[in-house]
C-alpha cells in the first residue's frame, strides 16, 4: 500500500453543554488550523463524517461546505458515521495515487438533544426500537455479561477523568466519582460526558507527509469490521470485530505505547483491550479519552488525532486509534500509527 | 496508477409506491441477492459492503446501515454508510470503485435505497438547522426558480419540460422496473396536470418511490460474467451558500464532467457517449443538464431537446432507461443512473437497450444543485 500519514490533527476545546456556535462556527477554527499547520489551503480529497440526527435536521453536513471555502469546487464526500470512517475513505483514496492529501473532519453536538433516546433510532425499527432499549440500557446489558471488577471500573474513570483535567481540550470532570446507578450495574460515573466538539485531521501521501511535518504519523495498518446488529446473536463480553479488525491492521506485530480507544462506558474499555491483546504496559488513552470528552462524531477521530500527536510530539513510535459505531461495539475501526 | 474496476452484477427492485410485503432489510437483501444473481457470486465472495442512503430523516432510522450488516451479509466485513445528498446513489458506487482502485478489495458489495412510504420526504427535506432560515418548500419548490432562470435566459419556450416528461415515461414502458408506466402518455396529458412549481408540472415531476438497486464491483483479476469497466470516476461539490454562484449552471457540474471525460479521453460528449443516464427528477432539467455536462452549447439544451437527438431512437439517447422522473427512490436514484449505464455497455437493457452502446455516463447531483458524482463505463477494458 501507498504510505500514508497524519501530518496534522485540531480539535476544539470540547464543553458539555450548549455553547450557542453552530456546526459550521464548530468546524471553522480547527479546518484552519490544521490549513495553518500543513501550510496547505487546497486538499486532494476531502471527506467528513456527522449525523443529521445530532442536529435534527437533514444534511447537517451540507453548510460545513461553507466552513471548508469549497471554491473553486472540491473533491469531496460525506459518510454518516465517526469521522474515523472518513479518515479511512480518505485513507483509500490517497491509495489510488492521483492526490497526495486530504482534509478530513468529524463533529458533533450531542448536546442539542437527549443522546440516550437518539441512539434508540439506530436500532431495528420493526423488532428492537419499538421496545425503548435506550443507549444506556444496552450498555448495561454489556456491562453485565462482561461483569468487570468495580474496582477496575472505577479505576478507569478515576484515571481518564484525571487525565482529562491534563488535557486543555477535554472536559474538566470531578476527582470525586458519584455513586448511583444509570442502569444497573452500569453507574453514571462510567458513562462519556454529553459533550459538543470537532475535530479535523489532514493526510499526505509519500515523499509529501515528510514535507509538510516533521514527524509524520504513518499509517501502517487500518482496518474496521461490522458484527451481526442483534445483541442476542452476539457475546456481549467480547468484541470479535474489534479483534478482527486489530489482527487485520497488524496491532500485534510490534508493542504499542499508547492505545486511544472509543469506549464511551468504562466496561467497553475492559472489552477493547482484551480484543486487541494490549499488553499491561500500554497507556490507554493518555488524553483522558472518551470518558473525559465525547463530542459523538468525532470521538473517534480524535482518537486517530491523540494517537498520531503522540508521534507528532515524539513521546512514542508506536501507537494505535479505535474507533467504534452502533450498539454495543458494533462496529470497530482500529488504526496503527508509526513514526 | 489506481486498480481497473468492473461492474460484473446489477440487481434492482421493481420500483413503487410502497412495498407493504418487505421491511427495509427485506427490500435492500432483493436488490443485493440479484446482483450477486448476475454476477454468479454469493454474499462469502464479497470483501465489503458500502450502503447509500438520502437523509436519515426519509425513514426515521439512525444510521440503518448498523440494522442492514445482517441482510446485506456485512457481518465480519467491513461496512461503509455514504450520505451526499441527492448525489449520494453515485456517490456510494464511487466510494465501492474506490476500494477496488485503490487495491484494497477485490470484491465489493454497493447498496443504495429508500423505502420512501415509511415517511413524508418533503417534510424531511423541509425541517431546518437551528438559527438558519428555512424555505419550507421541499425539492421541488427550491429548484423551480432555478427552472425559470434557465427559461429566462435561454428564451426556452414553456412546452419544452411537457417534452421530457412525455419522452422519459415512453422509455418507462419499456423498462420492466420502472414506477411510472403510463400508457398513452402524452403531451396533453401532461399539460392537463396540475401546476405544482410554477414551471413545473404534477407530471413533469419525479415520483416518490420504494426500492434498492445494488451493484457487484470486481477488480480486474476477479472479473466474472461481463464486466462493464470503468474509465473515469469523480465527485465535485460546492458550497450551497457562496454568493456569486450560478445555482443554473453550476461550477462543479462543469468540473465534474471535465474530470471524468479527461479520464475516460472524452473530447465530445454528445459524439462519442452513446447513452447518458443522467439525474433528471424535474423536466427541465434535461435541457439545462445537457449544457452543464458540455453536451450542446450553453443556451442550446432545450434546442436538442425539442428536436428528439435524447430519445432512445436519437443521436444522443438520455435516460432509456425512464430516469428519475420514472422511478424515485431518492437515495438509490443515483446509483439506479449508474447501474443502468452499466447495463447499457454490457449489452443488458433489455427493451430499451441502446443499440452497440460501448461508453456511457452515469450521473448523480444533490443538495442545492452543488454535489456531483459521475462516472463513465465502457465495453472495452481501459
Amino acid at each position: 500500500m501507498r504510505r500514508v500519514a497524519v501530518v496534522a490533527f485540531a480539535q476544539t476545546e470540547h464543553t458539555g453543554h450548549d455553547t450557542g456556535v453552530g456546526e459550521v462556527e464548530l468546524i471553522l477554527p480547527v479546518i484552519n488550523e490544521v490549513k495553518e499547520r500543513t501550510g496547505l489551503t487546497r486538499f486532494g480529497f476531502t471527506c467528513s463524517g456527522s449525523c443529521d440526527y445530532l442536529a435534527g435536521a437533514p444534511f447537517s453536513f451540507v453548510s460545513a461546505l461553507d466552513a471548508l471555502g469549497a471554491w473553486p469546487p472540491i473533491s469531496e464526500s460525506h459518510v454518516e458515521m465517526d469521522g474515523a470512517w472518513a479518515l479511512y475513505e480518505a485513507w483509500v483514496r490517497l491509495q489510488h495515487g492521483d492526490v497526495d492529501t486530504a482534509l478530513v473532519y468529524g463533529f458533533g453536538k450531542s448536546s442539542l438533544g437527549d443522546l440516550a433516546e437518539i441512539m434508540t433510532l439506530q436500532l431495528d425499527p420493526y423488532y428492537l426500537a419499538p421496545l425503548g432499549l435506550d443507549r444506556l440500557s444496552f450498555a448495561a446489558l454489556q456491562a453485565s455479561a462482561t461483569g468487570a471488577d468495580r474496582k477496575e471500573l472505577d479505576e478507569i474513570v478515576r484515571r481518564s477523568r484525571a487525565d482529562g483535567r491534563r488535557n486543555p481540550y477535554a472536559l474538566d470532570l470531578p476527582e470525586q466519582i458519584p455513586d448511583g446507578f444509570a442502569v444497573e450495574p452500569l453507574k453514571t460515573s462510567d458513562v462519556a460526558p454529553i459533550t459538543d466538539g470537532a475535530a479535523a485531521v489532514v493526510l499526505a501521501a509519500g515523499d509529501l507527509a515528510e514535507r509538510l511535518c516533521a514527524t509524520p504519523a504513518y499509517i501502517t495498518g487500518i482496518a474496521h469490521r461490522i458484527e451481526p446488529h442483534y445483541l442476542g446473536m452476539r457475546d456481549l463480553s467480547r468484541s470479535a470485530s474489534a479483534a478482527d479488525a486489530a489482527r487485520a491492521a497488524g496491532v500485534g506485530k510490534a508493542p504499542v505505547e499508547v492505545a486511544e480507544l472509543h469506549a464511551q462506558f468504562a466496561h467497553e474499555e475492559v472489552i477493547l483491550r482484551q480484543a486487541m491483546e494490549l499488553p499491561d504496559d500500554t497507556v490507554i488513552n493518555p488524553s483522558g479519552g472518551p470518558l473525559a470528552a465525547n463530542p459523538v462524531m468525532a470521538t473517534g477521530l480524535i482518537r486517530i488525532g491523540e494517537a498520531a500527536r503522540r508521534i507528532h510530539d515524539g513521546t512514542a513510535r508506536r501507537t494505535v486509534g479505535h474507533a467504534a459505531g452502533g450498539p454495543c461495539l458494533q462496529h470497530n475501526l482500529v488504526t496503527v500509527l508509526e513514526a | 496508477m489506481a486498480e481497473r474496476c468492473a461492474v460484473i452484477g446489477v440487481g434492482q427492485t421493481h420500483y413503487t409506491s410502497k412495498r407493504r410485503d418487505v421491511s427495509i432489510a427485506g427490500l435492500v437483501r432483493e436488490a443485493a441477492l440479484r446482483a450477486l444473481d448476475d454476477a454468479g457470486l454469493t454474499f462469502a465472495d464479497i470483501d465489503a459492503v458500502v450502503i447509500g442512503k438520502a437523509p436519515d430523516l426519509f425513514e426515521g432510522i439512525m444510521m440503518p446501515e448498523a440494522y442492514l450488516a445482517d441482510a446485506l451479509g456485512a457481518a465480519g466485513k467491513p461496512m461503509m454508510r455514504v450520505h451526499t445528498a441527492g448525489s449520494v446513489g453515485g456517490s456510494t458506487a464511487l466510494v465501492g470503485a474506490g476500494l477496488i482502485q485503490g487495491g484494497v478489495h477485490d470484491r465489493v458489495l454497493v447498496v443504495a435505497f429508500e423505502k420512501q412510504s415509511e415517511s413524508n420526504a418533503t417534510w424531511a427535506l423541509s425541517t431546518h438547522l437551528p438559527f438558519s432560515s428555512s424555505l419550507v418548500v421541499g425539492a421541488g419548490g427550491y429548484f423551480a426558480p432555478h427552472i425559470r432562470e434557465y427559461m429566462r435566459r435561454t428564451g426556452a419556450p414553456e412546452h419544452i419540460g411537457a417534452l421530457v416528461a412525455v419522452k422519459d415515461r415512453l422509455n418507462a414502458l419499456k423498462n420492466p422496473y420502472a414506477h411510472l408506466r403510463i400508457p398513452g402518455i402524452d403531451r396533453k396529458m401532461v399539460e392537463s396536470t396540475p401546476m405544482l412549481w410554477e414551471p413545473i408540472r404534477y407530471l413533469e415531476t419525479c415520483p416518490s418511490s420504494d426500492g434498492a438497486c445494488a451493484l457487484v464491483l470486481s477488480s480486474e483479476r476477479a472479473v466474472t460474467g461481463t464486466p462493464a469497466w470503468v474509465h473515469g470516476a469523480a465527485m465535485r461539490s460546492e458550497p450551497i451558500f457562496r454568493a456569486g454562484r450560478d445555482t443554473v449552471n453550476p461550477q462543479a457540474g462543469k468540473d465534474c464532467a471535465a474530470d471524468v471525460y479527461q479520464q475516460a479521453g472524452v473530447t465530445d460528449p454528445r459524439r462519442q457517449i452513446d447513452v447518458a443516464e443522467v439525474y433528471v427528477p424535474f423536466s427541465w432539467y434535461e435541457p439545462m443538464w445537457l449544457e452543464n455536462l458540455g453536451f450542446v452549447a450553453e443556451g442550446e439544451g432545450w434546442k436538442v431537446t425539442e428536436s428528439g437527438a435524447t430519445a432512445l431512437d436519437g443521436d444522443t439517447p438520455w435516460n432509456a432507461s425512464g430516469g428519475v422522473l420514472s422511478s424515485n427512490p431518492i437515495g438509490a436514484s443515483g446509483l439506479i443512473r449508474f447501474a443502468e449505464a452499466a447495463l447499457q455497455v454490457r449489452g443488458m437493457a433489455g427493451e430499451h437497450q441502446v443499440d452497440g452502446a460501448r461508453l456511457a455516463l452515469g450521473h448523480a447531483y444533490g443538495g442545492g444543485a452543488q454535489f456531483f458524482a459521475m462516472w463513465i463505463v465502457g465495453r472495452d477494458r481501459p
